[in-house]
């Protein structure tokens, strides 16, 4: 049997930009999701790309609700404009919202603060505790393969053991639009409907789909110190010492995360065209300008990921 | 100089690419060279990689860093997994799928150009058409990457000679034809030195085609999958309305349409469609999409509703081409799961009929296990029968995974039909 291709006419309102292309593979990686594994997650922290992931699992199941929770793993280290927007957002879209809080591993002693007051490393168990508690099977995370150099080989479905962790060199290979998440028992698949996006990709979507952000990601006046050639905002956490010298800058958010190693960025960008151009022009990738943890090695993203982390 | 643009990028185009070379042809320069010039590269990623040169005694940065990810490779000092990049240029965005180059990981290549729309294969201009090379096209042709573009290389060694380039050309043009290869396409480059990757050379007048970045910008996009039959396997049944919802693989749908749901073949009316919570009367290949019929119930994931007019053949019997992507072998007689599209399947690898040497592209009849990186032709036999297309009419319909039902693990890619036929 031999299909003629007659050359056919495509309507300009069947075009598809690379963004339509993009959010087009990422909902069919939710739904190959959704039709698969028996009980999904999505990791759900506030921040942007989070937020353009929740968008997208969204939208994948209208007119129908969101048929898995959503989890935020709370570092205690939070900004409070973050924690607002996550419960509005849960309020807004009837979602189910579960929660794994560092502190209370750090009260009851299952784990130590660090010396240097970053909680970012220790989400890892509170993250596999939950995982195995709910016995989730698939955890959507809204990791980009162009953030750092460990993901550009991280798969679409990537599994995780029991231990929940990563092998880089046990990876099944990923064909065509072809996934398999089958898992062993007791582990899961972390999956990244995210993976082709850049960050530029995804400040275009949320202007194009005008998804609201907590406020942090626009520039704003706060009181700021300087740690590492790094803005950090003073709090709970213990920052600043005594040396160090608070002032008060106009700043914004490039990611959200622990308080006490999300750096902030001086800038005046103060709308999402603004943040858009700013970003364009940036010549330092997302991690380098507000990851203090990042820098330690250039391999430290790799042992971490191999640990559980997402 | 080719910079990142916004204006444009929100209704720019997305082409995707994979990269194959032989070990030191100069790939992971390349790339890096592509990244760097076409500003790609950040600050921060620029300083690691010069800390990095520096750390192994180097004078100056080695683009190649740039790309080699992981720890074991960095030690090893070869690539030895896809790594995707990411870039952009004025009126395109860019996947490219970083595939190493050894003869054990043919399977890599298969990985990267089973999504690829372009593949770009590297030689040694001192070494021109090598066995690598052929076996680098052959899966090119085998998988249907829609264009091909030869990266010859390393132009500055052999005095940038207008001869050698015309030798190699000519050679590679004609293993393509050999293979059925719509559209190919050499440029002889230096990626050290950046001639012809981004800004055109000027130690080679002679050569008056577009540099290597300007062709990734050029070629023609249009794969024309909208002129394909229909083709919608359902993914999920959706909460609230019950649409099955997916994303169609080829062809179009229209409100009014009359289509089949496959494997049954039970005959329907489409009567709305969805793309993503928004009502359309008419919606492409790409698009995901939920549908609703005028039938009720029963159609669910596994089905595919497809074009009543064209439609696929329905089997329990595939002859597939494989590539087998597992370290364990696969032998005849074996059970596996064959996921095709949305459907899973339970069969038997009933046969195991030859070898495809890739660098000769002869078969040679063999019915031994297969081990990885084999392309062999097999014959399936179904528990329940799949609605599937030859893979040269329809990529995406015609495309097969075979997993381990013990435990889940990924073995083979099939290809429905006969190899490049
Ligand atoms: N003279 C010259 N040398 C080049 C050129 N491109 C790459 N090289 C050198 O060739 C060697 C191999 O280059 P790589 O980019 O590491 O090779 P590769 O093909 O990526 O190899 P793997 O990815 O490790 O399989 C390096 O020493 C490069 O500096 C070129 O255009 N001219």
């Amino acid at each position: 049997m031999a299909f003629t291709q007659t050359a056919s006419e495509t309507a300009p309102s069947l075009r598809m930009s690379y963004l339509d292309v993009l959010e087009a593979e990422a909902v069919h990686i939710i739904r190959e999701v959704a039709g698969t594994l028996e009980r999904p997650v999505l990791l759900f922290s506030g921040g942007k790309d989070s937020a353009v992931m929740l968008h997208l699992a969204r939208k994948a199941f209208l007119p129908g609700l969101l048929p898995f929770p959503v989890m935020h793993v709370d570092t205690g280290h939070n900004f409070p404009e973050v924690i607002e927007y996550r419960d509005k957002v849960v309020a807004e879209h009837q979602l189910t919202l579960r929660v794994a809080h560092v502190q209370d591993y750090i009260d009851d002693g299952r784990l130590t603060e660090r010396p240097d007051g970053s909680r970012n490393p220790l989400q890892t168990v509170p993250l596999l505790d939950a995982i195995g508690q709910h016995r989730f099977d698939a955890v959507f995370g809204g990791g980009r393969r162009d953030e750092e150099k460990a993901r550009a080989k991280e798969r679409v479905f990537s599994l995780r053991d029991e231990f929940g962790q990563w092998d880089p060199r046990q990876q099944r290979p990923e064909l065509w639009n072809l996934y398999n998440g089958r898992h062993d028992p007791g582990g899961h698949v972390r999956v990244f409907p995210l993976s082709n996006w850049t960050e530029l990709d995804v400040w275009h979507y949320i202007a194009r789909e005008e998804i609201p952000l907590p406020a942090i990601y626009f520039a704003h006046q706060r009181r700021v110190f300087l740690r590492n050639g790094m803005w950090l905002a003073p709090g709970e956490w213990g920052g600043p010492r005594r040396d160090e010298q608070v002032q008060e800058r106009t700043v914004r958010y490039r990611t959200v995360g622990d308080m006490s190693c999300t750096g902030a960025l001086v800038s005046e960008a103060a709308t999402i065209d603004e943040v858009i151009a700013e970003i364009s022009l940036s010549r330092i990738t997302e991690r380098g300008s507000s990851r203090a943890d990042d820098k330690l090695s250039d391999t430290a993203m790799e042992d971490r990921k191999r640990e559980g982390y997402f | 100089m080719t910079t990142l643009s916004l204006d444009t990028a929100r209704d720019s185009e997305l082409l995707r690419l994979a990269t194959a070379g032989s070990v030191d042809d100069g790939k992971s320069t390349l790339v890096g060279r592509l990244l760097y010039d076409s500003k790609s590269v950040l600050a921060d990623q620029l300083e690691a990689v010069e800390s990095a040169s520096r750390a192994r005694g180097y004078g100056q940065a080695d683009l190649a860093l740039l790309t080699d990810g992981l720890r074991a490779e960095r030690e090893q000092g070869i690539t030895i997994d896809v790594a995707y990049r990411y870039f952009a240029t004025g009126n395109r965005r860019f996947i490219l799928a970083d595939t190493p180059g050894h003869v054990q990981y043919t399977r890599n290549m298969v990985t990267g150009a089973s999504t690829a729309h372009l593949a770009v294969i590297l030689v040694d201009a001192r070494h021109g058409v090598v066995t690598q090379t052929r076996r680098h096209t052959a899966v090119a042709a085998l998988l249907r990457t829609p264009h091909v573009v030869l990266a010859v290389n390393k132009m500055d060694l052999v005095d940038f000679a207008e001869e050698r380039f015309a030798e190699i050309d000519d050679e590679f043009r004609r293993l393509a034809g050999s293979l059925g290869i719509p559209d190919v396409r050499s440029i002889p480059l230096s990626a050290l030195r950046g001639d012809n990757v981004v800004d055109a050379s000027t130690e080679m007048p002679w050569y008056t085609g577009p540099t290597f970045l300007q062709h990734l910008e050029r070629v023609d996009l249009d794969e024309d999958l909208t002129a394909l039959p229909a083709r919608l396997p359902v993914q999920y049944v959706l909460p609230g309305n019950g649409a099955p919802a997916g994303q169609l693989v080829a062809g179009q749908l229209r409100v009014g349409q009359q289509v089949l749901v496959m494997p049954t073949g039970r005959p329907a009316v489409v009567t709305a469609i969805h793309r993503l919570g928004t009502p359309t009367e008419h919606a492409r290949a790409g698009m995901s999409i939920s549908v609703q019929l005028d039938v009720e119930g029963d159609v669910g994931r596994g089905d595919m509703i497809v074009a009543a007019d064209r439609i696929p053949t329905t089997t329990r019997q595939v002859s597939a081409t494989l590539c087998h992507v597992a370290e364990r072998r696969l032998a005849e007689g074996a059970r596996v799961l064959v996921q095709h599209q949305t459907r899973v399947v339970g069969g038997t690898v009933a046969s195991i009929v030859d070898r495809l040497d890739l660098a000769t592209v002869e078969h040679t009849p063999n019915s031994d296990p297969l081990a990885v990186n084999d392309i062999a032709s097999v014959v399936l036999d179904l528990d329940e029968p799949i609605a599937a297309d030859p893979y040269r009419l329809i990529r995406g319909t015609g495309s097969l995974l075979l997993i381990d039902p013990r435990d889940g693990a990924t073995l083979s890619a099939g290809l429905v039909g006969p190899a490049f036929r």
